[in-house]
């Protein structure tokens, strides 16, 4: 556990030491900003609901950018090989960068707190709802992030990083619209891969343990694949 | 220290590391030499620990490489080829983030940090950012880390490409120095290095140890001869006709060098030949210039061991 909190803290310190954080967070803080004002202006409902659900479309472009580069920019530049052969094991170095990207994302929507702050203000609004969109919103954080993570283990160029993490995520998203063309146990299995229908129970202020079970068993599974991932350069 | 069986790594068409053996005691210095692509590096990182061998066994420091791998990579320090660094962290928060990665406990950390930084001589860059340090103080971070947890073997794989001539002198006193506490395992195809800096060496050649023994042994187990380069003054013709009437001399070749001559003499056997040969001159009054011992360099060796298979290969073709 110690080596996961040294490969933590060293991809803080990067995260903050190259633009890419401050980019990543300006960009989701306007766009954030942006749909809260303009869900107030069209629904007057002192809620977050409509502006989350907009709000998780820029989640799902920036945190492939917040990951990307975790592991791609190591293998780049070879520094995989220091790593690796220092004594940690894979695992500690998969969930130490898992656990910085999940940082940085959660840094990321921290600020939206300021809404709420402006709508007990000029409102009524119900806390339930929000309590539980927040506790969605991290655990779909960890999904994203470790699909990002992934798709960064695959991959030594940080572009290619990201565009794959996004359209997977986009992938991710669109599938659970499709189970509304059909019935029948295809169509269900579609349903609950895509994480939209799991995220609307949370903004709606149900916190069910079927979807905390999809987010962390998925964000469990990804992780598990990345470490293997990892290791895979040994029997490659 | 390292103990090598039988060691095979294949890859998909070829044999990057074939069937080697190999042991190195404690407190050596061995050179790996090879041409590009000989398999140095690949034997190295199988010694890290970074991938596995195909076959064979290795063991360093009395664990396995294969399943005391963690052991193994607490006692070695490993400077890959190009010297992979973080370049957006200061020199000293990468060695402290290294020293942390290393399992160095908290108290000793900044003691160890400032031994390394005074031991490669990084002193005064340890606040600048690694990306804009030159090639040679980068190099000598990747060192710095290599030494951080006071590892007993160091494996480092060409540590002095890239450098300037000064550096490269700087680096390998250094390696020099660590030789009395450390063992090391370093890779080149710089070959004055090797004389220079190591006990054994290890030639090896696509993914075969082709040779291997000390430096000065190695020259001698090649056919050194006894070959002579001597500036004398006077006739050619006649001068090259004298020498060739002694006993111990096989032949006699020359060519004009401004106004004396140059002649290269190869004497049959092992025997010193220079004092025939002087007193062969002395006798005939010529005029002695110069008279030099031919010896058989690194380069030789390493030229004839390396390319000699491919010509019994081509031979048997």
């Amino acid at each position: 556990m110690r080596n996961v909190n040294t490969i933590f803290q060293r991809e803080i310190m990067s995260y903050f030491y190259s633009p890419i954080a401050y980019v990543v967070i300006s960009v989701f803080l306007i766009a954030a900003g942006f749909f809260f004002a303009g869900n107030l202006q069209i629904h007057q409902e002192a809620s977050l609901k409509g502006s989350l659900d907009s709000t998780q479309f820029f989640l799902l472009l920036l945190t492939p950018v917040i990951t990307m580069k975790l592991f791609s920019d190591e293998t780049k530049s070879g520094t995989m090989e220091t790593l690796m052969t220092s004594p940690v094991t894979d695992f500690d170095v998969v969930f130490g960068k898992f656990l910085a990207a999940l940082s940085l994302y959660a840094v990321m929507i921290l600020p939206t707190w300021i809404y709420v702050l402006f709508l007990t203000i000029f409102g009524n609004p119900d806390f339930g709802p929000i309590f539980s969109s927040y506790i969605g919103l991290m655990l779909m954080g960890g999904l994203f992030v470790s699909v990002g993570l992934l798709v960064s283990s695959l991959t030594k160029n940080q572009v290619v990083a990201a565009v794959i993490g996004i359209v997977s995520l986009i992938i991710l998203w669109v599938i659970g619209y499709l189970s509304e063309y059909g019935d029948g146990w295809f169509y269900e299995a579609l349903r609950y891969i895509g994480t939209y229908d799991h995220w609307s129970s949370f903004t709606k202020g149900i916190v069910d343990t079927r979807d905390v079970i999809y987010y962390l068993s998925f964000t469990a599974l990804l992780l598990f694949i990345t470490v293997r991932n990892v290791e895979s350069r040994k029997w490659r | 220290m390292i103990k090598v069986n039988n060691l095979t790594k294949r890859y998909v068409n070829m044999n990057a590391v074939d069937d080697i053996s190999f042991h190195v005691k404690e407190n050596e210095i061995v050179g790996l030499l090879g041409p590009n692509g000989a398999g140095k590096t690949t034997t190295m990182r199988i010694l890290t620990c970074f991938m596995p061998a195909t076959a064979g066994t290795a063991t360093v420091a009395g664990y396995d490489v294969f399943t005391d791998s963690l052991n193994v990579r607490q006692q070695i320090g490993y400077l890959p080829e190009n010297v992979p660094l973080y370049l957006d962290m200061r020199a000293y928060e990468y060695l402290m983030f290294r020293a942390k990665l290393k399992n160095i406990p908290r108290r000793e950390r900044r003691k160890k940090i400032e031994y390394c930084l005074e031991m490669t001589g990084i002193k005064d860059v340890q606040k600048q950012i690694i990306g804009t340090l030159s090639k040679g103080y980068k190099q000598r971070v990747g060192l710095a880390d290599t030494l951080i947890h006071d590892p007993k073997i160091l494996i480092l794989d060409e540590p002095t490409i890239g450098l300037d001539p000064n550096q490269i002198r700087q680096i390998r006193g250094v390696i020099k120095g660590l030789g009395q506490k450390h063992t090391v395992l370093l890779s080149t195809h710089i070959l004055p290095e090797v004389e220079m800096v190591c006990d054994r060496v290890m030639i090896i050649n696509k993914g075969k140890i082709v040779a291997m023994d000390t430096p000065s042994n190695l020259m001698k187990q090649l056919k050194t001869g006894s070959n002579l380069v001597l500036e004398i003054k006077g006739e050619g013709e006649k001068i090259k006709s004298s020498l060739s009437g002694i006993d111990t001399v096989e032949s006699v070749t020359y060519r004009k060098k401004d106004d004396a001559n140059e002649f290269y003499i190869n004497g049959s056997g092992e025997k010193d030949i220079r004092e025939d040969v002087f007193n062969c001159i002395v006798k005939d009054n010529y005029i002695l210039r110069e008279m030099k011992r031919q010896t058989i360099t690194l380069e030789e060796i390493f030229h004839q061991v390396t390319t000699k298979e491919t010509e019994e290969e081509t031979a048997n073709a």
